[in-house]
């Protein structure tokens, strides 16, 4: 008897082949929906996000908040430390997709990164509603893991560590997200930001405004890592076709701004092989 | 608030002993001058002065060096992460893209750099409980029951692990496979059997034993260990790129294991 194929397991997806050709895909089903030959045209780009997360058709506000939380993040501006490292890509005539995969290593870390937005996440799965222990776990934030790959926090996640005061961009998305859904995680953040950010000794940050919202969606920590390092790619990505038009000399390369603190100073010229 | 004081100071101005460019042609790296202090180096023994800011003398470096080439240097399509840089290949992608993929995939929990991460931790921990002479047995115990793995220990899909032997020869050959780590390594699985756990020592294990014992610190193992696969890596990639476009082994309709909701209607 032939072995059986190995085969992909998936909830996700199930597709039906053309007559013709077992690799052609005639019909795609999305958790059940036929996508190309109901939904497209039919449901907007967040509603299908949700889909594909929740394997569920969204409730309209559930579809308002993911839209809003993809303008809200889709460019943190070309000062952003993901978008500059994109822009390193673009200014040096790099691949496209270097570029992109240059945006996702520091958008993916615990300085407002998609780490960080992991890890507050943790948060409100630990601490709920509990003022108190989330005042108590701000105040001492500690890594869950005492060995892993990331680097250790150096501040209480969803904060930021070198704010002077809640940055208007972050009060005017969390005003707006609450206003989508006033009833969980943003709607709690937005009464006890004060009071959270004096236990952080840092103003909130984007990354605690979005994990609220994906708290609300209620997503997993690791589908909120992921949706947010997807969301924010296309600032990374115009902006490296920007500087990749202007090109290298109109790009910082800071010449000045870098200090040997151990030189040893100019050697012996190599003199030239006889 | 501490507030923005820190990028204040920080702007157009960072401070460093790593390295640097100098536009009258100088390069140095962790105070040496590239081209009269560091041009007689081989590329590996450069790569470690660069991670530890330690010389190693040949032999050390021919074992360090050896440990990427024995054990996770399988040009095998099929493991995951060289399977990134094939995928990349057949789908007409670059080296570059498709190597750097693997590379980033290869930091993974249940083979690769995470794994590698935990071992040397692991092992440097359980040389403290030894010397100390706390019993080993009991933190073996206390290890599996908190993490339900021991580090170094077992492997997917097969039991023994033959890279084991080899590198073990290998670091014989330099006389250094006698150090406290290594030794450690070994009575970890001996007492492992005695408890009754099927778990023989890894390739992981025996790496992170003979590096500790070279004095890398957790750190120093991890950055070093940062390109650790990528010889297996890029000739996946090239043997994909060999053959027809699309054909590394496709998949038809009919391999989807479809276990969700039934067909509806939105």
């Amino acid at each position: 008897m032939a072995k059986e194929k190995e085969k992909i397991t998936t909830k996700i997806w199930y597709e039906e082949p053309e007559a013709d050709n077992p690799f052609a895909a005639k019909v795609s089903y999305c958790s059940g929906y036929d996508v190309y030959g109901e939904l497209l045209g039919k449901i907007s780009w967040p509603e299908y996000i949700y889909l594909l997360f929740k394997l569920e058709k969204p409730q309209a506000w559930q579809a308002e908040l993911i839209e809003a939380v993809a303008v809200a993040i889709a460019n943190p501006g070309p000062r952003d430390l993901s978008v500059r490292a994109a822009m390193n890509g673009g200014v040096g005539g790099s691949t496209a997709a270097s570029c992109l995969m240059a945006a996702l290593a520091p958008g993916a870390g615990k300085n407002g990164g998609a780490r960080e937005v992991y890890q507050v996440m943790r948060l409100w799965q630990q601490c709920q509603f509990d003022l108190q222990l989330w005042q108590q776990n701000l105040s001492d934030y500690k890594d869950e893991l005492a060995v892993e790959v990331w680097p250790a926090s150096e501040h209480p996640p969803g904060f930021d560590p070198y704010g002077a005061s809640c940055a208007t961009p972050v009060l005017q998305t969390l005003k707006h997200l609450t206003t989508i859904y006033s009833d969980g995680a943003l709607a709690y953040l937005s009464s006890k930001r004060e009071q959270l950010e004096r236990s952080a000794n840092c103003p909130l940050g984007m990354t605690g405004v979005i994990a609220a919202a994906f708290t609300d969606l209620e997503l997993s920590d690791e589908q909120a890592e992921m949706l947010f390092l997807l969301l924010r790619l296309p600032g990374a990505a115009v902006h490296a076709l920007e500087q990749k038009k202007l090109g290298w000399r109109k790009y910082p390369f800071f010449g000045d701004g870098l200090t040997l603190t151990n030189d040893p100073g100019p050697v012996q010229p190599v003199q030239e092989a006889l | 608030m501490r507030g923005p004081d820190a990028l204040k100071k920080a702007e157009d101005n960072w401070h460093t002993d790593m390295g640097a460019w100098f536009s009258d042609g100088r390069t140095v790296l962790r105070g040496k001058d590239l081209f009269n202090e560091l041009d007689d180096l081989s590329w590996f023994k450069y790569h470690m002065f660069g991670i530890t800011g330690k010389m190693f003398s040949d032999s050390q470096i021919n074992l360090i060096e050896k440990i990427w080439t024995l054990t996770v240097s399988y040009p095998d399509p099929r493991l995951w992460n060289n399977r990134v840089a094939a995928l990349s290949a057949t789908a007409g992608s670059t080296g570059i893209l498709g190597s750097s993929a693997a590379i980033g995939v290869s930091e993974a929990k249940t083979y690769g750099n995470q794994v590698s991460k935990s071992a040397i931790h692991f092992i440097k921990n359980a040389i403290e409980v030894d010397s100390e002479d706390k019993n080993l047995s009991n933190f073996l115990k206390s290890e599996l029951r908190e993490n339900r793995v021991i580090p170094g220990y077992g492997r997917p899909i097969i039991a023994t692990d033959e890279r084991i032997q080899p590198l073990l020869n290998e670091a014989k050959k330099y006389a250094l496979d006698k150090g406290p780590h290594v030794k450690l390594a070994f009575k970890i699985e001996k007492l492992l059997i005695t408890l009754g756990y099927r778990l023989r020592m890894n390739a992981a294990g025996l790496i992170v034993a003979l590096m500790a014992d070279l004095g890398f610190s957790e750190n120093e193992f991890y950055y070093y260990s940062i390109l650790a696969f990528s010889s297996g890596i890029i000739p996946c990639h090239i043997d994909a790129a060999n053959q027809k476009e699309g054909t590394f082994f496709p998949l038809n309709c009919g391999r989807l294991n479809y276990t969700g909701v039934e067909k509806r209607h939105w």
